[in-house]
């Protein structure tokens, strides 16, 4: 009896904890499919459709909006920035790692401090610079900005993945005859890819999920991100848009859930590993 | 060792440091120029006149912008609900993540699947997370209303009745509770991550123990699993006060600082300030008081952090 108690609780916990994360989606996705009448109707049941659904909202969405171009200037910003985060935080992370020796081996807090600091400390001094180089109101200047956030969180992830790999590996490639270079490439980035791919998987949301810096830089269509063109774009005054939004919502959040959702488990050993490096550091 | 093989582990060792500096130069040189300079540049702007017309630093102006900020009564409140917002965060926060972080160190099936449930507020763009919350908070068409009439809580002859509605966002205590509750439904997966990680680390022999001692689930719970947990949660207090501390767009996209300006906090107050108003300078002083909340936490959960680890 204690026992089906005790399992009943559980599942129970489990069910209010999933409702509690996805009520906002459910809503979500059901108000996509509505038709107006429905929607701005009080009387029934709000999670039905009386009338039936309709597709028109979100065809409207990618026809009629500036959406289309949100989404492509979010993706050229994204691969900048996975780019240009992975080519620094990778070589910086093994360097902290394995050569800087005794200041190395303490760079974990100074990363998570310079990762500490907040968009919204520094978004009037980045508008000036971004001015100055003539970038204001472009996606370039995000795309030269947004590492600012992903590239010393990802070296601090990356710090764990590293320090994870036996010294020993790298100092046998070596006594085989490979530099340190080729040691480093042949043999321990490979054995930290997952850690390489989690931290694409972090730089690219994370730079999604920006808002302060272009609700600061951009002022055009052309140049907005997601993020900052979905709620400025679609939301005109009082008139909201709401089946679009709940629309541009959607297509956003439902593939970074999967993607999340895929790395939950790296995710964890990330920061396990993190976590272990910080206390041995 | 003889004489070669030193000197061949000589030369090695010096190559490992210029090759250490070739590797970590980029990332210095990026960090310094768009970090470090933006960051001397906030303290700098805060004592000059600039604006966006004129965003060059050419005179200071001492603490005149500070002494303008401070006797605004919209800073006040920012401030007050700055610190509020994120107190209350932390503390629901660490409750539910112990939760249901003690869910998802067991076994069970379809864990995929409730992993991938769990992580979407986390996954999801905050400003996206603000308009989907925007919608579900409605005025006159929340679907929560609309539960909340069924089981008559609202409505006539209900305890909140016979009003039909709350009007989240249209009062300043409810407007603060939404907020907050935004906050805690974005943060969560992220906490959950960072505390399961140290869940997962604790040697399986301590519940074993436990349980041949009669430890029943309370016990064990605030016993063993908590003051193990207790450097990981202040790791997840950390990472995500900062993070609630330093967020704008919630508040600009659900509540615009209203009520009149009773929901305002501190980086909205900069943004308005600085952007929205043209005023660099004092946008700089509003944002700057971020700095010293900021490196106190940081400071103090840190060494908190280092010093339990080694006990």
């Amino acid at each position: 009896m204690a026992r089906i108690l005790r399992t009943g609780s559980f599942y129970l916990g489990l069910f209010l904890c999933s409702l509690f994360a996805i009520f906002p989606g459910i809503w979500m996705v059901i108000s996509i499919f509505k038709k107006s009448s429905d929607l701005y109707s009080t009387g029934h049941n709000p999670f039905l459709y009386h009338p039936g659904p309709t597709l028109s909202h979100a065809i409207y969405l990618f026809t009629q909006t500036h959406f289309p171009t949100f989404v492509l200037n979010s993706a050229i910003i994204g691969g900048c920035v996975v780019g240009i985060t992975i080519l620094l935080a990778v070589p910086a992370a093994y360097a902290l790692a394995r050569l800087t020796g005794h200041w190395g081996e303490r760079s974990g807090m100074v990363l998570f401090l310079v990762y500490l600091i907040p968009p919204s400390l520094l978004f009037l001094p980045m508008y000036q610079l971004v001015s100055f180089l003539g970038l204001a109101n472009t996606i370039w200047g995000l795309a030269i900005v947004y590492p600012t956030i992903t590239v010393p969180f990802c070296t601090w992830l990356l710090l764990g993945f590293f320090r994870s790999v036996p010294r020993e590996l790298d100092e046998a490639a070596m006594i085989d005859g490979c530099s340190r270079f080729r040691a480093f490439l042949r043999i321990v980035l490979p054995l930290t890819l997952p850690g390489i791919a989690a931290c694409i998987v972090f730089a690219f949301s994370l730079q999604l999920s920006d808002y302060i810096y272009a609700a600061t830089f951009v002022t055009s269509s052309s140049a907005m991100t997601i993020s900052f063109g979905v709620p400025t774009e679609l939301i005109r005054g009082d008139v909201f848009f709401w089946q679009g939004l709940m629309a541009a919502d959607a297509v956003v959040s439902i593939p970074l859930m999967l993607a999340y959702g895929l790395l939950f488990d790296k995710l964890v050993a990330g920061f396990q590993s993190a976590e272990t490096a910080a206390a041995g550091g | 060792m003889n004489g070669g093989l030193r000197q061949l582990w000589a030369s090695v060792a010096d190559h490992d440091r210029r090759l250490g500096w070739v590797m970590l130069g980029p990332a210095i040189v990026y960090i310094v120029a768009f970090i470090g300079v933006p960051f001397v540049l906030a303290v700098l702007l805060s004592f000059s006149n600039a604006t966006v017309g004129n965003p060059t630093i050419h005179h200071f102006v001492g603490l005149h912008n500070f002494i303008e900020v401070i006797h605004q009564p919209q800073f006040l409140t920012g401030l007050e609900n700055s610190l509020l917002v994120t107190f209350v965060t932390l503390a629901v926060l660490l409750v539910l993540a112990t939760i249901e972080v003690e869910l998802l160190a067991r076994p069970f099936r379809f864990k995929r699947l409730v992993q991938t449930l769990l992580i979407l507020p986390w996954a999801m763009p905050v400003a996206l997370a603000a308009i989907a919350w925007l919608w579900l908070l409605d005025s006159q068409f929340s679907p929560l209303d609309w539960i909340f009439r069924q089981i008559h809580v609202l409505g006539p002859g209900g305890i909140f009745g016979p009003s039909m509605h709350f009007y989240y966002l249209g009062r300043t205590g409810l407007a603060l509770a939404s907020i907050i509750a935004l906050n805690v439904w974005r943060m969560l997966p992220l906490a959950v991550i960072i505390v399961l990680a140290g869940r997962l680390s604790i040697p399986q022999e301590l519940f074993d123990q436990a349980e041949i001692d009669g430890a029943g689930l309370f016990r064990t719970l605030f016993r063993i699993t908590i003051p193990a947990l207790t450097p990981v949660l202040i790791v997840a207090v950390l990472f995500t006060g900062l993070l609630v501390f330093g967020d704008m767009a919630i508040v600009n996209l659900l509540t615009s600082g209203g009520p009149g300006n009773s929901t305002q906090v501190l980086p909205y107050w900069a943004f308005l300030q600085g952007i929205n108003g043209g005023d660099l300078g004092a946008g700089a002083a509003v944002a700057l008081f971020l700095l010293p909340v900021l490196l106190a936490v940081a400071v103090f959960a840190l060494h908190f952090a280092y010093r339990s680890r080694e006990d």
